[in-house]
């Protein structure tokens, strides 16, 4: 299994430029400690936490979606009863955070924050409202494609994931160097989500699927003893 | 009348996503993730006066030595024992994230040596704006004779492998992150 993981030193995200080691990275022989991993959010993780738009006494304005999928191990096992966390900015493109300095309204009804835990088929999902593009200044004109801020624990260490999913045909995805960090074409469409007619319903919310895939760090698979 | 669906250049509604080709790659965590993240920011993996306790922290700092404001660490670790889970009362598991001095803070246990012949040692993630995957490393023990015979702090450039040791300051274990330049925190791949 090849990596298709962004680089870490990649000149056109500006960030990378003092934060990307230097030198070459240590090839690691997985010791138990990277085998096994927390289990997370068990009794922490509230069944509310996963409806984005019911954390408020209104609603939070936005086209309001239904973001589901699957989390999955490198082998296409389900992972199940683990911890997936979601953040986002609102319709607006603003975020809920006091270094967020956006001129774009926040949203008093909006937080931006979801958990859930995924079942035994490691499916997982929410309810939210989709987010809006916003600029973020590594360049003239940089706007994020709209996205959701995904963290996802496997069964083991090797299996954290931090990602975002972005939404089919956004103009933005073509000029953005976060999505475009990733360098294959193949690997960047597994961050895209799709329309799903399945979980859209009449008259109330669009559904989109996301299916993740965790391990994709490991340059062979994980025997486990 | 017959439904608009039927027109024939109107495609029909069909539930079908491809299945995943691969691993999802990773992404940034971003500037914001605290509104995602710090609900469970876990700095104390056992209390204070948990028989044991100690502190550890540190800074993560930049290429320019400077402090990273926004950086999340995550460490997975055996219990005093060597055991490796998550039970009631004991996760295993701390995220901290930094303050404006780039510092990040937990109290915990020393780890107990886990099977296979290692030195007792905790795996760390580092998180932050900047970096478009995590970085992976370990912090091992200081005074800690063990590290004499890991196979892994042994397979590292002997003029490194300080960065990957703690200091001893008594109550509290000390240990930076320096993600790049001088004295750069050995980072690990698989």
């Amino acid at each position: 299994m090849t990596t298709t993981d962004p680089p870490y030193d990649w000149a056109p995200y500006r960030s990378s430029a003092l934060r990307a080691p230097a030198q070459p990275l240590q090839p690691l022989a997985l010791g138990p400690t990277e085998r096994s991993g927390p289990v997370l959010g068990t009794g922490a993780v509230q069944p509310g936490d996963r409806d984005l738009t019911r954390q408020h006494a209104g609603e939070p304005i936005g086209e309001r979606i239904n973001v589901s999928g699957r989390l999955l191990d490198n082998a296409g096992r389900p992972v199940r009863r683990q911890l997936v966390e979601m953040w986002q900015a609102n319709a607006a493109g603003r975020y809920a955070h006091e270094v967020d300095r956006h001129p774009a309204p926040l949203d008093p009804n909006f937080t931006g924050t979801g958990r859930c835990l995924t079942d035994e088929e490691g499916r997982w999902s929410f309810v939210t409202i989709k987010p809006g593009a916003y600029p973020w200044g590594n360049h003239t004109n940089a706007w994020r494609p709209a996205h959701l801020h995904f963290s996802v624990f496997g069964a083991a260490f090797t299996e954290r994931l931090v990602t975002q999913m972005y939404f089919p045909g956004d103009p933005f995805l073509a000029h953005d160097p976060i999505y475009r960090g990733v360098r294959d074409e193949a690997g960047r469409r597994r961050l895209l989500s799709c329309l799903d007619w399945e979980t859209t319903e009449d008259s109330w919310a669009v559904g989109y699927h996301f299916d993740i895939v965790v391990g994709g760090r490991l340059a062979t698979p994980v025997i486990t003893p | 009348m017959t439904s608009p669906l039927d027109h024939p250049d109107i495609a029909p509604q069909v539930s079908s996503w491809p299945e995943p080709s691969g691993p999802t790659p990773s992404q940034t965590v971003g500037p914001f993730f605290s509104i995602g993240l710090a609900w469970m920011c876990a700095e104390d993996l056992v209390p204070a006066d948990h028989p044991g306790a100690i502190g550890l922290t540190g800074r993560v700092l930049d290429g320019a030595g400077a402090p990273v404001p926004d950086a999340v660490v995550e460490i997975w670790q055996a219990d005093a024992d060597g055991a490796l889970e998550s039970r009631p009362g004991w996760l295993g598991f701390g995220r901290s994230m930094t303050d404006a001095g780039g510092v990040y803070r937990f109290t915990t246990v020393r780890p107990g040596a886990v099977a296979g012949g290692a030195a007792p040692h905790i795996a760390v993630n580092l998180f932050a704006r900047g970096l478009l995957q995590r970085l992976v490393t370990r912090i091992y023990l200081p005074g800690e004779p063990a590290n004499e015979s890991d196979p892994v702090l042994q397979s590292v450039d002997p003029i490194r492998r300080s960065t990957l040791i703690a200091r001893d300051e008594g109550t509290q274990l000390a240990h930076d992150f320096r993600l790049q330049g001088d004295r750069e925190t050995v980072f690990f791949v698989w």
